[in-house]
């Protein structure tokens, strides 16, 4: 047998198709983008290649560092949501009876096979103003006013008012914590799984009660899990494009939807290009971070 | 060790998994003070049964009490017993002080008193000046300290360890059954050990317990274990044992004639009654080996040696007789390179008819 590792001629002609791939369709774009964002903007939307600093200054006018700041906000909003429902569902996976955790995984990642515009269409059904919730609300809501009336209390509620729930940052963040919480869970069922149980059993032997075990025990040593997840979730959200745009309102724009708008109906391709790159660099201060983190607590086993 | 106020007692109790039956109608009672043994081959129900003392696995079937307590509705949080997992579970996120204050700052222990017992603590285990270490950069016996330390720091009435001793090399793991067993009589505190390693059990405890698939087969002390075990299960497991299918041939003034095939008719001094298929049995280090036949009244057999096995102190000699092959153990009491027993030597093997056992379960 050949050790393909040292065998460098046969290693590039197996890892050449892919490297082409990656060149033509990620490398060669992104350099493109980059380059784009220190251009110019004529006055028809052309790009005029120049190296001016100009679209990164405008990214940073209030009106630009608004949205920004918005979507970190809705950002870390849906990943602490999709942390308080993943966790215990994860820790619910992972201590189910052997011959469940498969089924139970397969739920988790069921909503994948499933197109995510009709997914989040599905979330518009749900929320508009004669959408199901609203309408089931109504039916509980005609109940009681109707068992109101019986004794004697007719028109106390007054006609049903649907509530507003599509087309606002809630919206946005619900569908955001639905979308995203797969990539909570998996992560952290992972390390859960791995988790030795005696460290449980032990905190449990000593003393420790059921909360405390958890506080102290259980979450130090899922952490890992823990800080993947979380940081996936922020990054897929604060970069997202197809839910607020579908969900949101005027007011739920997020830098996905400022973007995509520089690419579509403004036709400023340099502005849009530098807005990505912003994106792009705050995702590698995050991923910094958690590096810096993993490895400042390895001794510890994090 | 009869002790009338037992510290545990385990009252037929069965645990099933589905259909496996992991303890079967167990019982046993441990006294206050005593270093007890669970002792069986891997897979024999001893960590279940230690598992349902610490409160992790509740019986199927019975009751346990400790300290007279019924356990059934206690957690194991609440109750007074603590355990030495088989992997240690040394909390890899906390110092070693940290580890072993773990027990007392959960259950709301000052601070200044927490310190003391976990200096305490760490003396007693040897591991003064190693408080501020990582679990990652102690050694395996180190950690195993640290989880000592950790139980023992709680003053539990029992200590249950879990094979505590199987992760350690050779060397260390010996020297670690004398501290045990130093460590048991210096805090008095009631030692349940799981094993499955009989010279472990022999050399430290008190009084053992043999398991076989779920079943408490013996309870005695090592030296009657070994020299009176009351079933062919426990005499093949403790020890090395020459073991013959014989049968009852008759009874006379307090002994049983036995016919083996290939040997003589003998008779064995043996006070119950006995009779149709029995197992017959001599350890190895009872047998002689001479090249002439037996005097009067031990009972001898002839044969040819196969195989010697030289393990230093003492060599084992494998002799071929009629009666299939026995084992005899020869101490190597002369400083020599020259063997005494070589092979294809036609020697007799001889023992005393009242080193002979008798097992009729
Ligand atoms: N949680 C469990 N679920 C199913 N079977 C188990 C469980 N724990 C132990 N068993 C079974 O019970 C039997 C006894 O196991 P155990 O007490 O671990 O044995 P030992 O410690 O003597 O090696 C084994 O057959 C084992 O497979
Ligand atoms: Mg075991």
């Amino acid at each position: 047998m050949r050790d393909w590792r040292r065998d460098k001629l046969a290693f590039s002609v197996f890892a050449l198709p892919a490297t082409a791939w990656l060149v033509v369709f990620f490398t060669i774009p992104l350099v493109l983008i980059w380059v784009y964002s220190f251009a110019d903007r004529g006055p028809q939307g052309q790009v005029i290649v120049a190296l001016s600093l100009e679209n990164y200054q405008r990214a940073l006018e209030w009106i630009h560092l608004g949205i920004i700041w918005k979507s970190i906000w809705i950002a870390a909003i849906t990943t602490v949501l999709c942390l308080a429902l993943g966790f215990p569902l994860a820790m619910g996976i992972a201590f189910a009876p052997q011959r469940w955790k498969n089924p139970l995984l397969l739920l988790v990642i069921l909503p994948f096979w499933t197109n995510l515009l009709i997914r989040t269409y599905a979330w518009i059904a749900v929320l508009r103003t004669r959408g199901f919730l609203n309408s089931g609300l109504e039916w509980v809501y005609d109940r009681i006013d109707g068992a109101l009336g019986l004794i004697g209390l007719p028109d106390l509620l007054g006609p049903f008012q649907p509530l507003e729930l599509l087309y606002n940052t809630p919206a946005v963040i619900i569908g955001l914590v639905y979308v995203n919480l797969p990539f909570l869970v998996l992560p952290l069922y992972a390390t859960l799984e791995k988790l030795d149980k005696s460290y449980l059993e032990a905190s449990l032997d000593l003393g420790a009660s059921q909360w405390r075990t958890f506080v102290s025990v259980m979450t130090p040593l899922a952490l890992p899990g823990i800080v993947s997840g979380t940081l996936l979730v922020f990054i897929l959200s604060l970069g997202t494009y197809l839910t607020p745009d579908l969900l949101g309102g005027p007011d739920s724009e997020m830098i996905g939807n400022l973007i995509a708008r520089q690419f579509g109906a403004a036709r400023d391709w340099p502005f849009g290009s530098a807005l990505s790159f912003l994106l792009l660099y705050a995702v590698f201060l995050f991923l910094w971070l958690r590096a810096t983190v993993a490895t400042r607590s390895k001794g510890v086993g994090v | 060790m009869d002790n009338p106020k037992p510290i545990i007692s385990i009252r037929n109790v069965t645990k099933r998994f589905g259909s496996v039956v992991a303890v079967d109608d167990a019982c046993l009672d441990i006294a206050e003070g005593e270093f007890f043994a669970l002792l069986g081959p891997s897979g024999c129900g001893k960590t279940t049964l230690l598992r349902m003392l610490a409160g992790f696995e509740h019986p199927s079937e019975g009751d346990i009490l400790i300290g007279g307590q019924d356990m059934s509705d206690v957690d194991p949080n609440k109750r007074p017993v603590n355990m030495v997992f088989q992997s240690y579970a040394v909390f890899p996120h906390m110092s070693v002080a940290r580890n072993v204050g773990y027990g007392l700052r959960v259950t709301g222990v000052p601070a200044a008193e927490i310190k003391e017992r976990v200096g305490e603590a760490l003396a007693l285990v040897k591991l003064a000046g190693y408080e501020e270490r990582m679990p990652t950069q102690l050694s395996g016996g180190q950690r195993q300290r640290v989880a000592l330390a950790r139980a023992l720091v709680k003053r539990p009435k029992v200590l249950l360890l879990d094979e505590p001793l199987s992760a350690l090399d050779a060397k260390l793991r010996e020297a670690m059954q004398l501290e045990l067993v130093r460590l048991q009589q210096s805090v008095g505190i009631t030692f349940v050990i799981v094993t499955h390693d009989q010279d472990e059990a022999l050399s430290m405890a008190d009084r053992i317990a043999v398991m076989d698939s779920g079943q408490v087969r013996q309870v005695a002390p090592p030296a009657e274990l070994y020299e009176f075990p009351n079933s062919r299960f426990v005499a093949d497991f403790i020890g090395k044992m020459n073991l013959f299918a014989g049968r009852v041939a008759g009874a006379a003034d307090g002994r049983v004639l036995i016919e083996i095939q290939g040997m003589d008719r003998i008779a064995v001094p043996y006070g119950d009654q006995a009779r149709g298929e029995i197992g017959v049995a001599v350890r190895p280090e009872k047998i002689r080996l001479a090249p002439t036949p037996p005097t009067d009244g031990e009972i001898g057999l002839r044969g040819r040696v196969r195989e010697v096995a030289y393990y230093g102190d003492e060599s084992h000699v494998f002799l071929e007789t009629a009666a299939g092959v026995i084992t005899a153990n020869r101490p190597n009491a002369a400083r020599t390179t020259t063997p005494a027993v070589a092979l294809g030597d036609e020697l007799w093997a001889s023992w005393e008819p009242a080193d002979t056992l008798v097992l009729t379960e």
